[in-house]
Parts: C-alpha cells; structure tokens; sequence
C-alpha cells in the first residue's frame, strides 16, 4: 500500500469541499472531474401531476425543473458544497392531494433537501403541509390559492404570485389600458370555470370590477370539463358587452374562443385572467385567427432576458412549447439553488433560513426584487400579453413590455 | 369469541406496525389503504352482503368529509364531535337515497345509476355553494393537538384509522351473525323469496344502506383531518365510489376481511406498478389494469376466495366444492 | 330578458349537441340492452376513437368524415374482439366481474394513450369549422349540423338492422330471452360480440363527429359518460329510438337549463331529470322494455 499518495488526495479532497467553489472558479484546481465533484450529490424533490387530469401541465412542468437541474449539473453544480450535483428525484402526485401527499413522504424518506412543485392548488396545500411536518423547505412552483402561504407554515415558499396579487394586478393593469383607450370599454361579461382558480378570481374580480368603474352583466360559471360553448357564447351575444374576461383552463379556452368566433362574436376586448390564448403559444400556432388580439393577464417570462430567450430556444428545439409551467419550475429551481449555495449545506433548516432572505435576480421572470414575507415572493406578479400577428408580446407593464396594446380590437 | 378472534389477531399485528417501522411513507401508505378499507367495509355491507351495487358511494364520504370540515370552520365546532356529527350525516343521507331508491323499488343497474346521479347531484352542489367554499375548497386550519384530531405524527392517526377500520370489522361480524345479517343475505340469494317468507326486504336494505353510509361517511370524516383539504372532486368525485367497490370485490365480496384484503393488495399493487415502470407517465396505471382484469379473469371471487380454495386443497388434498359466493367466512 | 332571440338558438344548439350525445348514448344503450352490463370503458373507447381521427387527419391527411368510414369498421372490430376474447371470457358471466374488467380496461386504454401521446390537448382545425348555417337568429357552425343528420341517419340505420336483418333479430331474441336464443341455436357469444362492436363503432362515428369542432386528450372522453348514461336511462334502456329521442331531449334540457341556471348548476338539472325518472319511471320516458 502506496502511504504517500494519501496525503496528496486528501489535501486535493479537502481542497475540493472547503475551497470548492473559488478554487472551481479561479482553475487553482485542476484536478479530473471525479475529484472535483466529490461533494456528495443533493437531492431535490421535483413534484408534478405527470398522470392524470392535471398531466400537460404536470409534464411541463417537469421539463422546466429538470432543465434546470441539468444546467446547474452542467455548470459545475453547487460550487458551496463542493461542485455537488444535483440529483432529482421525480414524483408524480397522479393529480390528487393524496397523491402529492404519498410522493412528499417517500421525497422525506430518500433525503431531499427540498422540494420543487406541486402545481395544482389542491396538490400544493396537502404535500406543503406534509413537508412542514419535517421542517421541509417546499417551493411552489404554480399553484395560486393564497390560503398556501397564509397557513403559517415556515417551510412553505412560493415564487409566482397568488390569486390577491394577480386579480389585483390584472384589473389595475386593465384600467390602466382602458384608460389609455379612452375608456373604450364599460361592460363586462366574466366567463370562468367554477373550481379553486376560477371562481376565486371571479369572486374577486366581483367585488372590485364595479369599483373601478365597469359594469358587469352577467358572470358565469362553468364545471372543467365543458362539453359545450354555445349557450355561454349566445348570452355573450345577447347582451354584447364591451369586453370579456375569461378564466378557465386551456381545454375550455379552445372551445369558448373557437366558438366566439363561430358565432361572430367580437367585443371591443377579450381580456383573459391566468390561462388565455395569449399565453399560450400552441393556441396561437393552431388558432391564429381566433387568437389575435386576445390579451391576457398571466405568468410570464421576461421576454428582454436573454437567459429566458435562451431557454425557449431550447425548449422549442426539443418540440415542446415554452408554457407557463416550464419557465416558472425553472426558475423555481435556479431559486433554490441560490438558496443552497449561500446556505454552503443542504441542511432544511438552513436552507429555509436561505430563502427567507433571498434577494435572488437569476431567474427569467418579469419580477420585481426577490423578497419573501411570510413565504410569499413581494416581486411576483402576472404581466400582461398580447396575441399579435401571430406572436405573443407584452404590453404592460412598461419594463417588461415588447409591444403597445392594440385596443380595442380593430374591426376586420 | 372465537368468530372474533381472527379479526382481533389481524388488528393486533397491524397495530404493532408503528413500533417496528418509523418509516413514514410506510405509515402514509398504510394509512391511505385502511381509509379505502373502511370506505369498502361501508360498501361491502350494502353491496356485499345485501348484493346492491351502489355507484355512488362518494356521497357519503363527501357528506362527511364536508361535515367535519364546515362545522369546524364555520360554526367552531370540535373536530371529535364533528368526526359524530359528520358519521350521522352520512347516515342521514344514505337514508334518504337509500328511503327514496328503494321505495321505488330499483334493484340492479337502475340502483347503480340512481346512486351515481345522486353523488354527483352533491358533487355539482358542493362545486357552487358557498358554504362548502364553492369552488375554491374548505381549508382546516393547521392545529396540531390531539384535542384538535390533529397529530404531529404519524402514528396515531393510523392507530384511529386502524381502529376505525377494527370497529367496523367487528360490527360486519356481529351483523353476520345476526337476524338482521341472515335477511341481507336472504334478500340478495332471492328478494322475491325473502318477501315471501315474511321479511320486510325494503327496510332490511335501508337499514344496511344507512349503517354502509355511516361507515363510509366516517373514513370521509378522517380523510378531512388527515389532509385538511376538501374540495368538490375530492370529497364527491367517482374516484372514491371506484375505490369503494374496488377494494372489496378484489377482496372478497361479503366477506368480513375482504375490503381490508382488497385495499391493501390495490394499493401494494399501485405501489408496485409505480415502482417498475419509474416515471412513465400512465405506464404503471396501463400495468394496474391489466392485472386488475387478470385478477378477475382468474381469481373470480377475489383474494378471499383464492385463500378458501387454498385451505381447501391443503385440508381436502381435493379440489375446492365451488362454494356459494360471499359464504366464506375469511 | 332571454327572448326567443336567445331562446330558438339555444334550443337548436340543444339539438345540435344532443345529436351527438345520443349517438354516444346508442352505443352504450345497445350493449346494455342486450349483455345487460354498464359499459365502463365506453368513455376511453370513445377517446381512442378521438384520437384515431385526430391521426388519421394529421397523419394521412384525411377529413373526419372520410376517415369514419374507415374508422367504423374498424372499431368494431375492435369491440367484437375485445367482448370475445377479453371481457367475456375474464367475465365467467357474472355481472361485477363485468364491471371490474371494462374498468381495468378504462383504465388501460386511457393510460396506454397518456403513456403514448402525453396529455396535450390536441385540435385540429379544419377550413369549414367556422362556416355556419344560419336559421333565422341563430349561426350554426357547418360541422354540428353535418353531425346532427349523420347521427339521424345513423339511429335510422341501426333500427333498420335491428328491425330487419337476420343478425338484428337474433340481437333482439338474446335481449329478450337469453336462454330461448341460446335453445333456438343463436351463438350468444358471438351475438354479445357483435352487439359490442356495434355499440363501439358508434363511438368511432361520434368520434370523427366531434373531432372537427372539440378537442382530444386522454381524457377527453370521460366527459361524455355521464351524459350518455342519463340518456340510456331516460331513453330506456336497450331502446335505440328511445337513446336518439332521449339524446336530443337532453341536449335541450342541458341547454336550456344552463341558460337559466349556469353552466355549473345547469348539470344538475340533467341528473335532476335522471334521478327523477329512475325513481318513478324507471322503464324511462320512452322505454319499450325495461
């Protein structure tokens, strides 16, 4: 047995998990990649509805985590533990709570530092709070229900904004379009899908809508899945009102705008809330006529930052379309990487302690500065988008946006 | 005692389960499967033994879901006696589906279909009222004491639910056994000769519907505790009426211990089919099927039924009499 | 404030929709009236459907209506080979055996189709699907009144075979009288089997239908079960004009209550109805036997 070498790749270990990152950076080290990624691999949670109702989304979800996860792997991984690489452990929460909540205990069991995900509001709230129960760092990745981050649990983390935030911003952002329009439009016509998403933003657009001077006609509400369109298009029709908000899921979406334009009917506006033609490029492609000049108000990315261009590149080349789902995972999961790297461990408490004051600026969203107050993200907040020629471009706020706002909508 | 004793011994291992293990996943597996046990206990009763297949019995464990969940809180009520409260509700309803089906005399399919409707009657309701927070779901607050039926741990939720799951068996036995458990069974054997003999079939069956909801509304009641969030689709939806007559009839349909078999096989299964596939999206769900039909195709009176056949051959040393289905005492 | 400017659109749009929900409703009354049994993988088998005119369309660049014609066929003889050689030799004959297997099969045909297309919503988008008949107030788009007299056709086709063919008597002889049929040397087998494909290439027409103006994903058909239930209920069971009345009448109901109470508690009404009918008149409003 060789005693002497023993000395020189103890220093080189010890070189690579305390110096790791500096030595990494500056290239002191130049010792082969197995040495340099000696740091024990941390293990991440990556939870999504891949089967089931929710799977499109779960699935997109899915890809924007790991894309993530294989970026920060190919960049040299967590350079404050030593280069560690990152190691997902996937988890298919089958589109229901119990589900979500089966996939968090087995995560626990296998050690994950944390946990990225969830999507649905359902599925958010049960596996949070089971991840609470071991002091969990969990990071939501979508899920809008504000009662997610106002139950008081520590571990809980969310990134996009809630439903206050984004009812808040989506009416503030349409009065201001509207005024800059000339107060085109008065009346209002809510078409929305009657489970947490939709009817909680409804109830709010309710209460503040008249506030600000619109009127609203009618609200209606319809169950997910709806078979049918034309009774909803044919109220729409009878009392014409200016503009229409829809809030409803993608499937339901086609059908409503498909059969607006069957029935010729064209408001002043379609101004939809989370979830519209004009975020969502594959509706765009397969539906252009249907989809020009539909604005939305929604999760975005932010289309001046090269990395998220870079990163649409990349999702178009693999034939996926760069959804909601994908950017805001990914971002979801270059946040906690962040965490990780300051927190130098992948302790959960630590960890936690991490996100609570992360100032993170490295994702792709159209945030305002990273700041959490009890979980919730203080920058987040939904922007808004237009189908235009074929393109979706963001119109408000300034910052972000690409285009101006066409509206009202010329007629043909 | 004896005809109890079998039921005791079975309880008492599983209740030694979190001594031996602290692995959490193991606890949240076996917790969700003694829920769906209790909740095709509840079906089994009615289905089982009295031979009425019902589609909807997500109408009773909604009703007590929802129960717990808005008496807590809406009107502070504590979650033990909303855990009563919600048991009695579902029984309220079971009795009103069950007075309204049965006075009209639907047997069969036509019941089947009646039940489905009236699940997803209060499905619709509860995706709309407001007190069930419409679409939007009912929250439990966060509270972790017992007081509260909350628990830091593991452990004693599935102690409850074990416990749960234990009454329930030891009930089905005493029915078995009882004047009441002979007229079920009479009335599936033969409605028209039951009647016959003097046995008032319409009450017999309501009665059993009300104690089948009143079982399946109290796996309702946990399941709120347990995840703290009910909505619509969760708490009515036709995947708890599929569980509910999935565990027993791969069980052993009108056996005591069947649903408690069916629903740990089905979930092992689940389990198992997840783990060979990896993440496949629906492959393991494809594998879940298949053998769901195998199982069928080969085991044609569940798990149960291959448990007799096999004590019957290492008896015998002869192949097992085809007994008559639902005898077999398990 | 709905005038008959609101009301006679939503009446036709009833009829319109109803159509297809009846065609639907013929394929599971036509197998219930005759194995006695509730088709639970109805809804996939519609979905598989979907999606095979949704590739037919993509990939060889057929019209849905051109591809019902090759997709008829072919679908029964997917039913007839799934009845015969899986769900009634798992069955052994016994009514919950039949429940288990076509819900095992629900089960594995909507995965196997997650598995092999994911679970993007797909459309296509055909040049006539925003072409629309107008009758008096009301716009109809083309490819729902092509679906309405299609499926006319359709019903008026299978009660013909019922009424006067050799194989549509023998259906009827099974569904009254198993055992007379099986003594009068019917092969009940083969006539369960041929109910089935029946019943599932009705799907494939309700499938090349729908496809022009709705979407398809793994799920996509579920949406289309419940109904289709009400409607065999309503219709009677096993009744084919009682299934094609049935249809159009709760295509109506639906429409019309919708309009008045919403969207979401409009649903009620049709279960409403159907509760209401099971309870009372469980023959069903049309029923010819029960």
């Amino acid at each position: 047995m060789s005693r002497q070498f023993l000395p020189v790749s103890r220093r080189r270990f010890l070189q690579s998990t305390t110096l790791g990152a500096a030595a990494a950076a500056t290239g002191i080290l130049h010792a082969p990649a197995v040495l340099r990624a000696q740091g024990a691999p941390v293990k991440v949670g990556v939870l999504h509805p891949v089967s089931g109702a929710l799977s499109y989304s779960g699935q997109q979800g899915r890809i924007g985590a790991v894309m993530a996860i294989e970026e920060i792997n190919a960049a040299g991984g967590i350079k404050a533990l030593g280069g560690a690489r990152i190691e997902a452990v996937l988890g298919d929460a089958q589109s229901t709570p119990e589900g979500g909540n089966a996939e968090v205990e087995k995560m626990n069991g296998a050690g994950v530092a944390a946990i990225v995900g969830g999507y649905a509001s359902g599925i958010c709230l049960a596996a949070s709070q089971t991840a609470a129960r071991y002091d969990l760092p969990y990071i939501v990745d979508v899920g809008v229900v504000d009662a997610i981050v106002t139950r008081g649990l520590k571990n809980t983390f969310r990134f996009g904004p809630g439903f206050g935030v984004i009812a808040k911003t989506a009416l503030d952002n349409l009065v201001t379009i509207n005024d800059q329009a000339g107060k085109a439009a008065k009346t209002v016509m809510i078409v929305h899908e009657d489970s947490a998403f939709g009817a909680g933003l409804a109830k709010l657009l309710n209460a503040q809508l008249p506030e600000r001077g619109f009127q609203i006609l009618e609200t209606i509400a319809h169950p997910t899945p709806t078979r049918d369109f034309n009774n909803v298009v044919l109220k729409i029709r009878a009392q014409n009102p200016d503009l229409v908000i829809p809030a409803n899921y993608y499937n339901e979406y086609v059908l409503l705008a498909r059969t607006m334009q069957q029935q010729r009917v064209r408001p002043k506006g379609i101004y939809s809330v989370l979830g519209g033609a004009a975020s969502s490029y594959k509706f765009v492609k397969e539906f252009p006529e249907a989809a020009q000049y539909i604005m939305d108000c929604n999760h975005w990315f932010d289309p001046k930052n090269p990395k998220a261009l870079a990163l649409k590149k990349k999702i178009e080349e693999k034939g996926e379309f760069y959804t909601y789902e994908v950017y805001m995972n990914y971002s979801c999961v270059l946040l906690l990487a962040d965490a990780l790297e300051r927190a130098a461990s992948a302790d959960r408490a630590k960890v936690i302690g991490a996100l609570e004051s992360s100032t993170f600026a490295g994702h792709v969203m159209p945030y305002g500065p990273t700041k959490f107050v009890n979980g919730q993200n203080q920058g987040a907040a939904p922007v808004n988008t237009q189908v235009i020629n074929n393109d979706i471009q963001v119109i408000f706020p300034a910052a972000f946006a690409s285009a101006k706002p066409v509206f009202p909508m010329p007629r043909a | 005692m004896r005809r109890f004793a079998p039921i005791l011994i079975v309880l008492a291992l599983l209740a030694t389960v979190p001594l031996v293990t602290s692995s959490n996943v193991v606890l949240n597996f076996l917790v969700v499967a003694l829920l769906i046990a209790l909740v095709g206990q509840g079906w089994n009763l009615l289905g089982g033994y009295g031979g009425q297949y019902s589609f909807g019995h997500a109408a009773f464990f909604g009703t007590g879901a929802y129960a717990t969940a808005i008496l807590q809180v809406h009107y502070g009520i504590n979650a033990w006696l909303g855990l009563f409260m919600g048991i009695a509700a579902g029984a309220l309803v079971g009795a009103v589906i069950g007075a309204l089906s049965f006075r009209s005399g639907l047997k069969g399919s036509y019941f089947a279909l009646v039940t489905l409707a009236f699940a997803e009657v209060l499905r619709i309701i509860a995706s709309v009222a407001p007190i069930t927070g419409a679409g939007v779901g009912t929250l439990i607050k966060l509270d972790l004491r017992p007081e509260a039926f909350q628990f830091q741990s593991r452990a004693p939720f599935y102690w409850i639910i074990l416990a749960m799951v234990g009454l329930s068996l030891v009930l089905v036995r005493m029915i078995e056994d009882s004047r009441f458990g002979a007229y079920l069974v009479a009335l599936r054997e033969n409605e028209d000769a039951a009647q016959a003999l003097g046995v008032n079939t319409t009450m017999v069956k309501l009665l059993a519907m009300t104690i089948s909801a009143a079982i399946t509304a109290a796996a309702g009641c946990f399941y709120a505790q347990y995840f703290l969030f009910i909505d619509a689709g969760i708490a009515y939806g036709p995947w708890i009426s599929v569980e509910a007559l999935l565990a027993p009839i791969i069980g052993g349909i009108g056996t005591v211990v069947g649903p408690l078999l069916g629903a740990l096989v089905v979930k092992t299964l689940g389990e198992a089919t997840k783990l060979v596939t990896g993440d496949a999206p629906g492959l393991d769900l494809v594998i879940y099927g298949s053998v769901l039909i195998l199982v069928v195709a080969f085991a044609p009176r569940g798990i149960t039924g291959i448990l007799l056949d096999l004590r019957h051959r290492l008896v015998s040393r002869k192949p097992a009499a085809p007994a008559s289905l639902g005898r077999g005492h398990g | 404030m709905l005038s008959s400017v609101i009301l006679v659109p939503a009446v036709l749009n009833g009829l319109m929709t109803g159509a297809v929900y009846a065609l639907i409703a013929l394929g599971l009354t036509l197998i219930y009236g005759v194995l006695h049994i509730i088709n639970f993988a109805h809804g996939a088998l519609l979905t598989a459907a979907m999606f095979a005119a949704f590739f037919a369309h993509k990939l060889l660049g057929l019209d849905p209506y051109v591809a019902a014609l090759g997709l008829t066929p072919l679908f029964f003889l997917l039913g007839y080979g799934l009845q015969r050689f899986v769900i009634g030799p798992a069955a052994h004959g016994e009514d919950r055996n039949i429940l288990l297997v076509t819900l095992g099969l629900a089960v594995v045909i909507e995965n196997a189709l997650l598995y092999a297309f994911r679970a993007d919503t797909r459309t296509i988008n055909l040049p006539y699907a925003f072409d629309v008949v107008e009758v008096g107030t009301a716009f109809l788009a083309v490819p729902r009144v092509v679906a309405f007299f299609v499926v006319v056709a359709v019903a008026l086709a299978l009660w013909l075979i019922m009424r006067w063919t050799d194989t549509g008597k023998a259906i009827r002889a099974v569904a009254k009288e198993k055992r007379g049929a099986e003594l009068a040397g019917i092969d009940v087998a083969h006539i369960y089997a041929v109910t089935f494909g029946l019943g599932t290439a009705c799907l494939a027409i309700a499938a090349c239908l729908l496809i022009p103006t709705y979407y398809v994903n793994p799920q996509a058909g579920n949406a289309f079960v419940l109904i289709a239930f009400t409607i065999v209920v309503l219709g009677g069971m096993g009744s084919v004009t009682g299934a094609l009345i049935g249809g159009l009448f709760v295509g109506v109901v639906e429409s019309l209550s919708s309009l008045y109470l919403g969207e979401s508690l409009g649903q009620i009404g049709i279960f409403a109805m159907f509760i209401l009918v099971l309870l009372f008149r469980p023959s069903g409003l049309f029923g010819e036997r029960a």
